[in-house]
């Protein structure tokens, strides 16, 4: 099979489809997307095609939808359930937390979860309130989870069908602002698997850590940063649970500086933990302290303002100046 | 809804009254099966003695007892095939014991060993859910799943009256109507969540009256008649085996102990309440009545007792056996395949372990 050119929801799309004719156990469902296949139309065309008992709507009711999934997991079913937006799924949190998360571990692994929650997240659309929330912090500090966020429509498609043929339970979590984005995506090439970070840029000089919709900011910041003379890299972590410090810190340790992007708010999140690592493994390669460019503590802004609070490329540059060049001179 | 569905919902179905006489128009139960019912209830009523008696030694970190409410705990067990499940609380430990799992293990929890210490998948028994209702639509999901597939299993899913104040029970009620889940919910309204009574949660006509409102039947039964809740829940059963979708039965109980024993229901609830269910006692009314056809004598009832007694005193050693927990348990269970995050804690934990036993 050959590379076409598809958008994130179109690639997310061709994993759900092609999971579904593989696996028998596979059902997808949630809130509008089955007739309207979604409201992204991520879910376009599976209703038709595979029918009520592959594909279908349920009430309104998030720990509802979840809730069932746990079930359905249980009784040898993989479901993969849609949260409409990020913010909505905060009503399904004490299924995700106190049972998706937990129930392996509580019975000794003889029952286990192979359960996809997929939420379109962040922002960087217009949208309003409730409906642009980076809410990958809660999920990542809950053990039992692995939280994975594709940044390329390649990696939305082979990500997710790792994911649902797993046997643990996974918060997918897709950047909404890349849904309509148009990429090559050859879906016969695999891509590694989850847990893996990817070097997307390699670089000499200081390294750009990101995952999600921030890495394609993050590597606009290193295009930008070659024209005047810097040569940055970029990691994209891919999957925050689990985490590849591996990766990450052979590349830290060859530019001895680092710079973490993320949209959610900096105050205890990934960012933080992420830079902390970092510091603790890397501590006599670094030449300058890990510098966090993340989203203000605050709830998301109207769409009017949210360029302000998005981390964008000159907040990145800006960050990258502060790394103690001085002393390397 | 009819005006006989209401009354339904409302008004408590009862076949034995508190002295154990058939009541008007009832037909009679098989008294060979209810000699059986008799047995289980006595060992529910023995395990929760054990049990009680196994905290006060320090051998169990503590236990909501199901005292007073045995004839649920036996029924909802009683009308389960092999192939279907049950999803208990933490007070159906007797329930879970009726079901055929060895309460020493069922007992893990409470001991502190491990969260769950049986097999669901062996039993067809959900771990024992502490967080409220949550559970209910964990069976919702199981019930779903089995329709898909083609089977007619049948799934009982047990909440407090507590419990129905919680979004979960709302939301699992409903999505069962909706997708016609062949889901029993059974409440057992033993009239307190801790230390709030009832009138606190609901001023519904009933718990079961909530079951129209989702298009659902729904059923009030005295708790403490073993029968009549038989008779309840395996119509219902039926009904969800047929396909004919689920049914939300609510048991007219209480709750004779506190909470658990580090609660002091004293300081809100008063000893004459207590003392005017002690007489509608779930075991008094199936022995009266047993006694009264000739089903039970003393030589039945001491092989009965003696018999529970075995049971308790298993119970006794088994959860008194020297167990050694191993702590990296913690971490092997989480992931089918460790993080290396876990794998390094993991190597951390050892590394210190070996340090204190060198």
């Amino acid at each position: 099979m050959s590379a076409e050119k598809m958008t994130m929801a179109q690639a997310i799309n061709a994993a759900l489809r092609d999971a579904i004719a593989q696996d028998d156990s596979v059902v997808v469902f949630g809130e509008d997307v089955a007739q309207l296949g979604g409201v992204f139309r991520v879910t376009d065309g599976l209703h038709r095609d595979f029918g009520e008992s592959r594909v279908f709507d349920t009430p309104l009711a998030e720990s509802g939808i979840v809730g069932m999934a746990v079930g359905m997991a249980m009784n040898g079913m993989r479901p993969v359930v849609e949260m409409q937006f990020d913010a909505f799924a905060y009503p399904a949190f004490e299924q995700i937390v106190s049972h998706v998360a937990k129930l392996g571990n509580r019975t000794r692994g003889k029952v286990r979860l192979p359960i996809v929650i997929r939420i379109p997240y962040a922002g960087g659309i217009g949208g309003v309130e409730h409906h642009c929330d980076s809410s990958e912090a809660y999920y990542a500090h809950t053990p039992g989870l692995t939280v994975v966020a594709p940044a390329t429509n390649a990696d939305a498609y082979g990500l997710l069908r790792a994911a649902i043929a797993g046997s643990d339970p996974v918060v997918f979590l897709e950047p909404k602002k890349h849904y309509f984005a148009r990429e090559e995506v050859d879906v016969s090439v695999a891509v590694p698997p989850i847990g893996r970070a990817v070097v997307r840029r390699p670089g000499k000089d200081a390294t750009l850590i990101a995952y999600g919709p921030s890495v394609p900011v993050a590597l606009a910041a290193a295009e930008q940063a070659a024209t005047e003379g810097r040569d940055l890299g970029v990691v994209d972590l891919r999957s925050i649970v689990p985490f590849d410090d591996e990766t990450v810190c052979a590349e830290v340790r060859k530019t001895g500086r680092a710079v973490v992007v993320a949209e959610a708010p900096g105050f205890a999140s990934v960012a933080s933990e992420i830079a902390a690592r970092v510091g603790e493994r890397c501590f006599h390669h670094l030449e300058a302290p890990v510098r966090r460019v993340t989203g203000f503590d605050v709830p998301y802004p109207p769409p009017k303002l949210e360029h302000h609070f998005l981390p964008g490329v000159d907040r990145i540059l800006d960050a990258v100046d502060t790394l103690q060049w001085e002393d390397a001179a | 809804m009819s005006a006989g569905q209401l009354k339904a919902a409302i008004t408590p179905a009862r076949l034995l009254d508190e002295t154990g006489r058939l009541v008007r128009g009832a037909s009679k139960p098989d008294a060979e099966a209810l000699a059986e019912g008799y047995r289980k209830l006595v060992f529910a009523r023995r395990l929760n003695e054990q049990c009680g008696a196994l905290v006060r030694q320090g051998r169990l970190a503590v236990y909501p007892s199901s005292r007073g409410q045995e004839a649920c705990q036996v029924a909802c067990a009683s009308v389960l095939s092999d192939g279907d499940w049950l999803f208990p609380t933490y007070r159906d430990t007797a329930a879970i014991a009726a079901r055929g799992v060895d309460p020493v293990e069922v007992l893990t929890l409470l001991r502190g060993d491990w969260h769950c210490g049986y097999d669901p998948n062996e039993h067809k028994v959900a771990p024992q859910a502490t967080p409220l209702a949550t559970q209910l639509l964990h069976a919702v999901g199981v019930g779903h799943a089995a329709r898909l597939k083609g089977e007619d299993t049948v799934v009982m899913a047990l909440c407090g009256d507590g419990a129905t104040s919680e979004g979960d029970f709302h939301e699992a009620c409903n999505f069962a109507a909706v997708f016609k889940a062949p889901v029993v919910f059974f409440v057992q309204n033993n009239k307190y969540a801790i230390s709030v009574p009832l009138a606190r949660q609901s001023v519904a006509p009933s718990l079961a009256a909530k079951a129209i409102g989702y298009g659902m039947p729904g059923f009030r039964v005295d708790g403490n008649d073993l029968p009549a809740l038989e008779k309840v829940l395996g119509e219902a059963v039926a009904r969800a085996r047929a396909g004919e979708g689920p049914t939300l039965v609510e048991a007219d109980t209480y709750r004779i102990e506190s909470h658990t024993n580090a609660d002091d229901a004293s300081r809100y609830r008063a000893d004459d309440e207590v003392a005017d269910w002690l007489p509608r006692d779930p075991l008094l009314r199936v022995k009266a009545y047993l006694t009264a056809v000739g089903a039970l004598d003393d030589e039945r009832e001491r092989e009965i007792t003696a018999a529970a007694e075995e049971m308790a005193a298993a119970v006794r050693a088994g959860v008194g056996a020297e167990t050694s927990a191993d702590p990296e348990e913690i971490f092997a269970h989480l992931y089918s395949t460790p993080t290396p995050q876990l794998a390094e804690q993991r190597a951390a934990l050892r590394a210190e372990l070996d340090l204190e036993e060198a």
